[in-house]
């Protein structure tokens, strides 16, 4: 897959770089924050920034953000999983038989381990074989949605609750609260305040009925980040992913790093599948991750291939899943207003850089959604199931230059071709 | 190499792919304690004339499918998107047809036009990204496919007709409709005419192919493209040509269908077909008559799968198993194959180059 071309970060930063790098994500997450609210209180659709909506939209971020994280750990060690719908699909069905005999632990366990199966055959077709990459994700997708139909078929058919094409309702995981800080937080979040409220509801969110597999998620993220840019065997893995010639001839086990990134990549998406059949809704349904994988493969690819990147993406799609349940019509039509800001704050930023043209043409753009938020009052539905992906099919036509995969990522790697 | 070893070998990555995906589908049953006897009985059953037709329906359309998806891969473009390429032109061809603004015949061409610019167009999209942007076609078409999905939702709702439960574009006229084919007398079910498209698309294609100059840019871009640049060939343009012929084809998918048996689109159209006909490609070798033996086979495993629920009590997902654990073992025995007969080749040279000079330094002469 060639996403860019030649770009301008360089695999290894410094630490003055990672700094700097870092203190503008912070700060593009705080400034759109701040847009949000400003948005909210405008536009008057308090749902927009409601403890309800952060919550709906954390559940439905999760998942995608596990099949992202378990695409990034494949595709830093250079393998393209485009099979993660098929593994997400296996880790619904795993967790739907383990959590419903064995409990909720084993719900995990189990999906985990049916995800990493499809992480293996992806592993064994493309690292041992040479196949390609996205052909054998296309076969372990049809081959897992075959296997879920089958034994969904075979484990819940005659269970009280289930059928052939669901299971019966699952135990419901460990949920946190913390109720001395989630009802001040509630208190502040009904006063409807700029900024003040929409903070309160994102520490309700963290503080009221958040499920620890989420906790476990997050967790996850963070452990990625560590596992592949704070420690040899993760310099080692992406290395694999850059240059595996390079790798290999430092004595890099190359075949051994790139399966143990596909079978973890397997397990995270298993386990985002766990999440929807566990925390999303109560149980596995057939069809359930609705291409899911792919929405998390196409966050990863919008996130530049790292995870704090991979997790705005799918926050993107997780918020625009949730809006629609939260007073839709509302809550949407006063999204045109946010693009609508977004795009001014464009044009300014391209004015400052004098970069006019640019500017121009954001700030028409910024016009017509002005326009269209003022002269309509409210919204088709379809449309925002649309817009995340019309955003990242922009943010990769548009940014497509900065952003950068790595070097080696897609390519069949032969042991010994270093010459 | 003679032509006996290299038939052989041909055939040998397909013939292994079956044995290894009827050892797994009768493993999984096993394990699942279902008859396997009664799954084999089913499935090597011959089948009936109305089950002839039927998988020659299917495998018209999943052929149309496979070879959308295969004019992509011979320049190793990957179009996912056939899938939402095929409904969106669907969609598009049933609302022509339905306001039957063409008299008779010209609504069903005018609608097969407008079906094939559809598609053309929505690939379209994605070979432009390809070509000017550098965006990948893989995420390009998968995002695509997700925004036809919305824009088919909205447009239903818009343009469509209510029919009783269900929302569906007006019915296509009387005229408009296109007549069945009888093969078998005794048969309820016929041959929808437009699956005759199947046949004017697969000779196009090997046309395209083999004898055209476009066809061997193609295939030259697709076996290396540093080599198609350095002979002259324009792959960015080749790209986007690529892409608007594939999505043409895949507009036509929905079709045969639409115009003799549902006659409008809507809730009943089938969906899936973009990803089968992926497989169908790939197990077909992206060859015109490859792809009409890979449709064949998925259409008649398809088929035999509806049976196995009525006469086996099985559940027909194990035949979705089984193709997909074919589509796995053939490409990845084609790939044993091709490197069983690179080294056998580099052996055979090896041997010339021995013959072929009077080896004075070699080290030990066998005493014969």
């Amino acid at each position: 897959m060639s996403v860019a071309p030649e770009t301008a970060s360089a695999p290894i930063e410094t630490p003055e770089e990672y700094h700097h790098r870092r203190n503008r994500v912070l700060l593009y997450i705080f400034a759109g924050f701040v847009l949000l609210s400003a948005v909210r209180v405008v536009s008057g659709a308090e749902q927009l920034t409601s403890s309800g909506t952060l919550a709906v939209t954390l559940t439905a971020t999760m998942p995608i953000a596990m099949a992202g994280l378990g695409g990034l750990w494949a595709e830093r060690a250079g393998i393209v999983n485009i099979g993660l719908e098929g593994m997400m699909i296996m880790g619904t069905i795993g967790a739907g038989y383990f959590a419903f005999h064995y409990g909720v632990v084993a719900g995990v366990l189990g999906a985990a381990l049916f995800g990493l199966l499809g992480g293996a055959l992806h592993a064994l077709a493309t690292v041992v074989f040479g196949v390609d990459h996205i052909v054998s994700g296309v076969a372990v997708n049809i081959i897992a949605l075959g296997v879920s139909g089958f034994l969904a078929e075979a484990w819940f058919s005659g269970l009280e609750g289930g059928g052939p094409t669901q299971s019966p309702p699952l135990p419901e995981p460990f949920k946190i609260n913390i109720p001395f800080i989630s009802e001040p937080a509630n208190a502040l979040e009904e006063k409807h305040w700029f900024l003040i409220s929409d903070l309160a509801s994102v520490v309700e969110m963290f503080t009221k009925d958040l499920s620890s597999l989420v906790v476990l998620g997050l967790l996850l993220i963070v452990g990625t980040w560590w596992a592949l840019w704070r420690t040899t065997f993760g310099l080692r893995l992406r290395s694999c992913g850059e240059s595996p010639a390079a790798a290999e001839s430092l004595g890099v086990n190359v075949y051994r790093y790139k399966f143990i990134a596909v079978l973890v990549s397997g397990a995270l998406a298993g386990f985002g599948g766990a999440l929807l059949a566990m925390v999303s809704s109560s149980g596995f349904q057939v069809g359930q991750t609705n291409g899911r994988g792919y929405i998390g493969l196409a966050a990863m690819i919008f996130g530049n291939w790292r995870p704090t990147g991979m997790f705005m993406g799918s926050a993107l799609f997780g918020f625009t899943q949730a809006l629609p349940f939260r007073e839709g019509t509302v809550s949407v039509h006063a999204l045109l207003l946010l693009v609508a800001a977004i795009l001014f704050a464009v044009a300014l930023v391209q004015l400052l850089r004098r970069r006019r043209a640019h500017a121009l043409g954001a700030l028409v753009f910024g016009l017509v959604f002005l326009g269209w938020y003022l002269t309509t009052e409210i919204i088709a539905r379809e449309f925002t199931t649309m817009a995340p992906y019309i955003a990242v099919l922009l943010v990769l036509a548009f940014a497509s230059q900065r952003l950068r995969m790595p070097a080696a990522d897609g390519q069949v790697y032969r042991k010994g071709s270093a010459g | 190499m003679s032509l006996v070893r290299r038939a052989a070998m041909g055939l040998a990555a397909p013939v292994l792919a079956f044995l290894v995906a009827g050892v797994v589908a009768s493993v999984v049953l096993l394990i699942s304690g279902d008859d396997v006897g009664a799954f084999w009985d089913v499935m090597f059953s011959m089948p009936k004339h109305r089950n002839i037709v039927s998988i020659l329906n299917t495998s018209a359309v999943l052929y149309l499918s496979g070879v959308a998806a295969a004019i992509g891969f011979r320049m190793n473009l990957f179009n996912i998107g056939v899938e939402g390429q095929y409904q969106l032109a669907g969609l598009a061809a049933g609302a022509f047809a339905g306001e039957a603004w063409l008299p008779g015949p010209f609504n069903t061409v005018g609608a097969i036009v407008v079906a094939m610019i559809t598609g053309a167009l929505w690939a379209g999209i994605a070979g432009i990204l390809r070509a000017t942007r550098g965006v990948s076609e893989v995420i390009s078409t998968i995002m695509l496919n997700a925004i036809a999905g919305s824009l088919i939702a909205y447009c239903i709702l818009q343009i469509g007709v209510d029919t009783g439960n269900a929302r569906n574009t007006k019915q296509i006229p009387e005229g408009a409709r296109v007549g069945t084919i009888e093969v078998f007398g005794d048969s309820p079910t016929q041959l929808f005419g437009l699956s005759l498209l199947a046949i004017v698309v697969g000779i196009a294609f090997w046309v395209l192919l083999n004898r055209t100059r476009f066809g061997f840019d193609l295939r030259a871009s697709g076996a290396s493209e540093t080599a198609a640049v350095a002979s002259g060939v324009n792959v960015k343009r080749m790209v986007v040509i690529a892409m608007l012929m594939s999505g043409a084809v895949a507009g036509l998918v929905g079709l045969p269908v639409m115009f003799s048996d549902s006659f409008s689109y809507g809730s009943s159209f089938q969906t899936g077909l973009g990803f089968t006909g992926i497989a169908v490609a790939l197990l077909g070798r992206n060859n015109p008559v490859g792809i009409a033996f890979g449709a064949l086979v998925f259409a008649f495993l398809t088929e035999q799968a509806t049976l196995l629920n009525i006469l086996a009590g099985i559940s027909p997902d194990i035949v979705k198993v089984t193709q997909g654990v074919i589509l796995m073992a053939v490409v990845i025995a084609y790939e044993v194959v091709r490197r069983y007969r690179v080294r056998l080749e580099q052996a055979s040279v090896a041997e010339r180059l021995a013959e072929s000079r009077p080896a004075p330094e070699q080290p030990k002469e066998p005493a014969t």
